[in-house]
């Protein structure tokens, strides 16, 4: 049996996608900034696609600007604000995606300010912490809403509010919770927002920055005047409308029977002894980070992978620096405890089939593996 | 990422265990990632007749473990003593940069059980 419980990272593009897309690689394939038959076709797809995704997220049509994918999206909304305002101070959280904290990093090289603000052990930002973190000279508040490693959802909502008081923009990093968690940038007080189509079976490569009006961005890749002088590049017409298409997939029904999943799997790997979960109950519909005591992730999941059942892990002898993930660290797991996880994520596709094999494997594996490590207890009992 | 060695080593360690009262017991710890080797080694007239192992760490570190039992099974202590990091690695096929560390530490376990073994039987001490 294969299983894929790493939709964290990356989902299976939905058929109903594929078929969204292949006429504009197969027919209308003109370039969107063309005049003559072709290129309007394309624009019109286009267009469409931007006016249902805006929707999704109560924006407005002209406050989309389409990327290559989460990690521009954060790019643009960190960099283009900071280059805009040429000084000054940013807030972000500890345990952010890399795309945010390696650029966060990147600017205080060259001058900017940065706060990462902390998290309690289940990874929820201390709001209070970062509201007195504020300054005279803070610009951009960036808060993920979910966290992709363990799945706390942030309250963005309230962070929003205090960013609104403050009078400082705030992004947030939507990546994980698009079309699992609903998301109103206009209620939420949110100034920039970052989304990837391949996270709900869209294509890899593809993804928007939403920006409030009045907000003005510095642009990153400069050539063309396509998305609003903010963006240059040829439109990637079927991109756009494969995560329009991809956007609509994801049905409460969907949700509910992820959690459901998760809740059993959750339940079923708590049997195995010395077993914790990483992060909060309440977290992400479809993310389940687990540590197994006393042994290795990297060897867990690919002991895992051999019996077809593919996962990730915050270890660090799976991370080129041989660091353990730094969420897991910021939340004040030990080391032995990072070594030791393991992040389960579903999609609308898991089967309950699936989690019970994936929980058999998991059991084997983990007795297995705790046979050959020096750090299990002797007698321990399940092994 | 893995050669087929390392991930057969890997799936089916064939030296996997403890050894009541050895005659020699390397521990080492490594600090860059946090793995942890211990070795079990049984010596008759000389001559290592049995080593087991523990390894606490990825699959470099547990099939590297297991293919130094196989390597030093048989020899003498001083044979043993001479096996290296290369020689290791050797066996391991392509390993990848950022496992060399915890490919080569069960030398160092290895060399720390039986310089331990040597200086007791100097002393006489068994
Ligand atoms: C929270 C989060 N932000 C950003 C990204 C980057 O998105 P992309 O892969 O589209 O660049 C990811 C996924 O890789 C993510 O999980
Ligand atoms: S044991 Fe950590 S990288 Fe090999």
């Amino acid at each position: 049996m294969k299983v894929y419980l790493d939709n964290a990272a990356t989902t299976r593009v939905a058929q109903e996608v594929v078929e969204a897309i292949e006429p504009f690689n197969s027919q209308k394939y003109g370039n969107a900034s063309s005049l003559h038959s072709f290129g309007q076709d394309a624009k019109e797809a286009l267009e469409n696609a931007r006016k249902l995704l805006a929707k999704r997220i109560n924006a407005e049509p002209d406050e989309i600007v389409f990327t290559s994918g989460g990690s521009e999206a954060n790019n643009l909304a960190i960099r283009g604000m900071a280059q805009i305002n040429g000084f000054g101070h940013i807030i972000t959280s500890k345990i952010e995606h890399p795309a945010v904290l390696q650029t966060c990093k990147d600017l205080e090289k060259q001058g900017f300010e940065v706060t990462y603000v902390g998290v309690d052990a289940q990874g929820r930002v201390d709001l209070k912490s970062l509201e007195s973190s504020i300054k005279d000279h803070t610009f951009l508040v960036s808060i993920m809403h979910v966290n992709n490693e363990v799945g706390v959802i942030q309250n963005i909502a309230e962070i929003g509010k205090v960013c609104s008081d403050r009078k400082v923009v705030f992004h947030t990093d939507a990546v994980q919770s698009f079309t699992k968690i609903p998301i109103d940038v206009k209620n939420m007080n949110i100034g920039l927002a970052s989304f990837s189509a391949h996270k709900l079976h869209g294509q890899k490569g593809i993804g928007m920055l939403y920006v409030r009006k009045g907000i003005k961005l510095k642009n990153q890749i400069t050539g063309g005047e396509q998305e609003f002088k903010i963006r240059a590049g040829t439109e990637n017409v079927a991109g756009v409308v494969g995560f329009a298409k991809a956007s609509e997939i994801l049905t409460q029904e969907d949700i509910t029977r992820m959690s459901n999943l998760k809740k059993h799997l959750r339940q079923e790997l708590l049997n195995i002894s010395d077993t914790k979960i990483n992060g909060p109950d309440d977290g992400l519909c479809n993310i389940l980070n687990v540590s197994f005591r006393y042994i290795e992730g990297e060897s867990i999941l690919l002991r895992l992978d051999a019996e077809g059942v593919a996962v990730s892990t915050g270890s660090a002898c799976s991370s080129a620096n041989l660091a353990p993930s730094h969420v897991l660290i910021a939340m004040g797991l030990e080391h032995e405890a990072a070594h030791g996880s393991i992040r389960f994520s579903l999609s609308k596709y898991t089967t309950k089939e699936e989690i019970n094999y994936t929980v058999k494997c998991a059991r084997t594996v983990v007795i297995e593996l705790r046979k050959i490590s020096p750090l299990t207890p002797r007698g321990d009992k399940n092994v | 990422m893995y050669s087929k060695e390392i991930l057969d080593r890997f799936k089916n360690p064939k030296n996997v265990g403890e050894i009541k009262s050895p005659d020699a017991y390397g521990k080492v710890g490594n600090i860059a990632c946090g793995d942890i080797m211990e070795l079990f080694i049984k010596i008759d007239a000389g001559k290592i007749t049995d080593i087991k192992f523990k390894t606490f760490g990825c699959a470099a570190a547990i099939a590297s473990t297991d293919v130094l039992c196989d390597v030093v099974k048989g020899k003498t202590v001083d044979e043993a003593l001479k096996v290296s990091k290369k020689d290791i690695l050797a066996v391991m096929g392509d390993v990848p940069p950022v496992k060399v560390h915890c490919s080569v530490l069960a030398t160092e376990a290895l060399q720390e059980a039986l310089k331990k073994y040597q200086s007791k039987q100097s002393t006489g001490s068994k």
